[in-house]
């Protein structure tokens, strides 16, 4: 074959630029992201409805990956449902990252807000995650919002620590101290310093809880504490397909969790790769 | 020209400057050596008016010395020890240069800063070179005082020699007092007219 790769190409060294990493796993998980979400509102009228002639079928051309118990379509149910959950996902993370970062610059407002910040982030760490998620969102009545709320509530000590971290370490620097004796203020110092600096983090941080959101909205609606059940959803659609695997019917499981897998598969290495490059250049780590 | 009366400042309840008085002229290259944990660092800060003392206070031509006001670069300048820590990593030469106002070509010429350092990032300089960046920014044209904290110490001895040459060149054409402080004697008998230590203060 013509377009075979040359096998004397320095592949090792160009695996190890993570610039090109980070652009090569953005470039799938962002078009992932985008196929689903493009692809979604495109589905057929009655895609997603009840078919009683067509009850069970395994993958077939007519439904490539066959239809269960009530007749619907996998293909297309486990499209919407992957659209709603990464929805719910960027909201949820959105809000999350959100709190992390006011929590997180608010720390270097004084001694006593640092201290307060600092106490809420070990209370939210030491408690047990799915358990808080769990009941924040019985709390709320269950529901989209209330996955969104818990998601964004459970996420943040993580992130916040770091900005925390980070913006204090800035803060208290020589080249901080510099700028200020030679005239400039602080709204200056927070846009030529601190920005530059937490910006990178702030969306690498956003992008690694991104995943998360998604796998823990997608564990509350298969508790039935998530996503209203009559709206398709990978969580709502992986506890339904527990008594069709009993039958055999692998196809109603396989569908949705590989899709979920695959997403936030996507993105965690993506967010990854962000976060080892959002450090200053040059750095190793 | 500037006059240092009765400084005192405690960390918590270790005391580290205590009734210090100290007058440089117009100028003048003043030494400032004595052993580590002696308040040396914290004494150029104080004089630059990055730190308030207890007791005591800094006079400059006659002013009291505070933190700069916004747009007005204070007119005693401290130059960190490490000029790795000193510069923001993600900043280009260029942009550090002009951190104070538009960086002055005399100066510039003078510390042998080069043109095609401009685009570069800190990393991407030796640490001469890099020392020469950190101090260049601090002079702007109210500039009475500047403050070397170890500014050479990562330095060899040859590099040491040329900067502080060519800075106390520019310093006293510019009738700058200029502040060294060095673990240094030799070092600091060369440059300096005259030379001060700290002794400590606790015993403990």
């Amino acid at each position: 074959m013509s377009g075979a790769v040359d096998p004397t190409l320095p592949l090792p060294a160009r695996r190890r630029n993570p610039r090109r990493r980070a652009t090569r796993h953005g470039v799938v998980a962002l078009a992932l992201l985008g196929a689903v979400l493009l692809a979604a509102p495109l589905l057929p009228e009655g895609a997603l409805s009840i078919d009683r002639a067509a009850r069970a079928l395994p993958p077939d051309p007519a439904h490539p990956i066959g239809t269960d118990m009530l007749g619907r379509d996998i293909a297309a149910r486990t499209l919407a449902a992957l659209a709603k959950s990464v929805q719910v996902g960027l909201l949820a993370a959105g809000a999350s990252t959100l709190v992390a970062v006011v929590l997180g610059l608010a720390a270097t407002f004084g001694r006593a807000a640092d201290h307060v910040v600092g106490v809420l982030t070990e209370l939210a760490l030491g408690l047990p995650h799915f358990v808080l998620l769990i009941m924040i969102a019985f709390a709320m009545g269950g529901g989209t919002t209330g996955v969104v709320v818990a998601v964004a509530l459970t996420h943040w000590p993580r992130l916040s620590r770091i900005m925390r971290h980070e913006a204090q370490g800035i803060a208290t620097s020589d080249y901080v101290a510099i700028s200020r004796a030679l005239g400039r203020s602080r709204l200056w110092v927070a846009r030529h310093h601190l920005a530059p600096h937490l910006v990178p983090q702030i969306i690498a941080g956003f992008i690694v809880i991104f995943p998360h959101a998604i796998l823990h909205e997608a564990g509350l609606s298969f508790i039935g504490l998530g996503i209203e059940p009559h709206l398709p959803s990978i969580g709502v659609m992986m506890s339904e397909s527990l008594r069709e695997i009993m039958a055999g019917h692998w196809w109603v499981a396989a569908a949705p969790g590989l899709g979920l897998m695959l997403i936030a598969l996507a993105f965690e290495r993506f967010g990854e790769a962000l976060r080892q490059l959002s450090g200053p250049p040059g750095a190793t780590t | 020209m500037l006059t240092a009366r009765d400084l005192s400042l405690a960390y918590g309840d270790r005391q580290i400057l205590n009734g210090i008085d100290l007058d440089i002229a117009e100028g003048e290259v003043i030494g400032l050596g004595g052993p580590s944990s002696t308040g040396k660092t914290t004494l150029g800060r104080v004089l630059a008016g990055q730190l308030l003392p207890d007791h005591g206070e800094v006079l400059l031509e006659g002013t009291k010395v505070g933190p700069a006001a916004t747009g007005h670069p204070a007119r005693a300048q401290y130059a960190p020890q490490s000029s790795e820590l000193a510069v923001d990593p993600r900043w280009p030469v260029r942009k550090v240069l002009a951190n104070g106002m538009a960086p002055d070509p005399e100066v510039l010429a003078a510390l042998g800063i080069l043109d095609v350092w401009a685009d570069r990032l800190p990393m991407q300089l030796s640490g001469g070179e890099l020392a020469r960046v950190s101090l260049a920014r601090l002079f702007h044209p109210h500039l009475r005082l500047l403050i070397c904290d170890e500014i050479t110490s990562q330095l060899d001895a040859i590099e040491q020699d040329l900067l502080l040459r060519a800075l106390v060149g520019l310093t006293g054409r510019r009738r700058i007092a200029v502040l060294l402080i060095s673990h240094n004697s030799v070092l600091r008998s060369r440059f300096c007219r005259s030379s001060l230590a700290l002794d400590r203060q606790d015993d403990r």
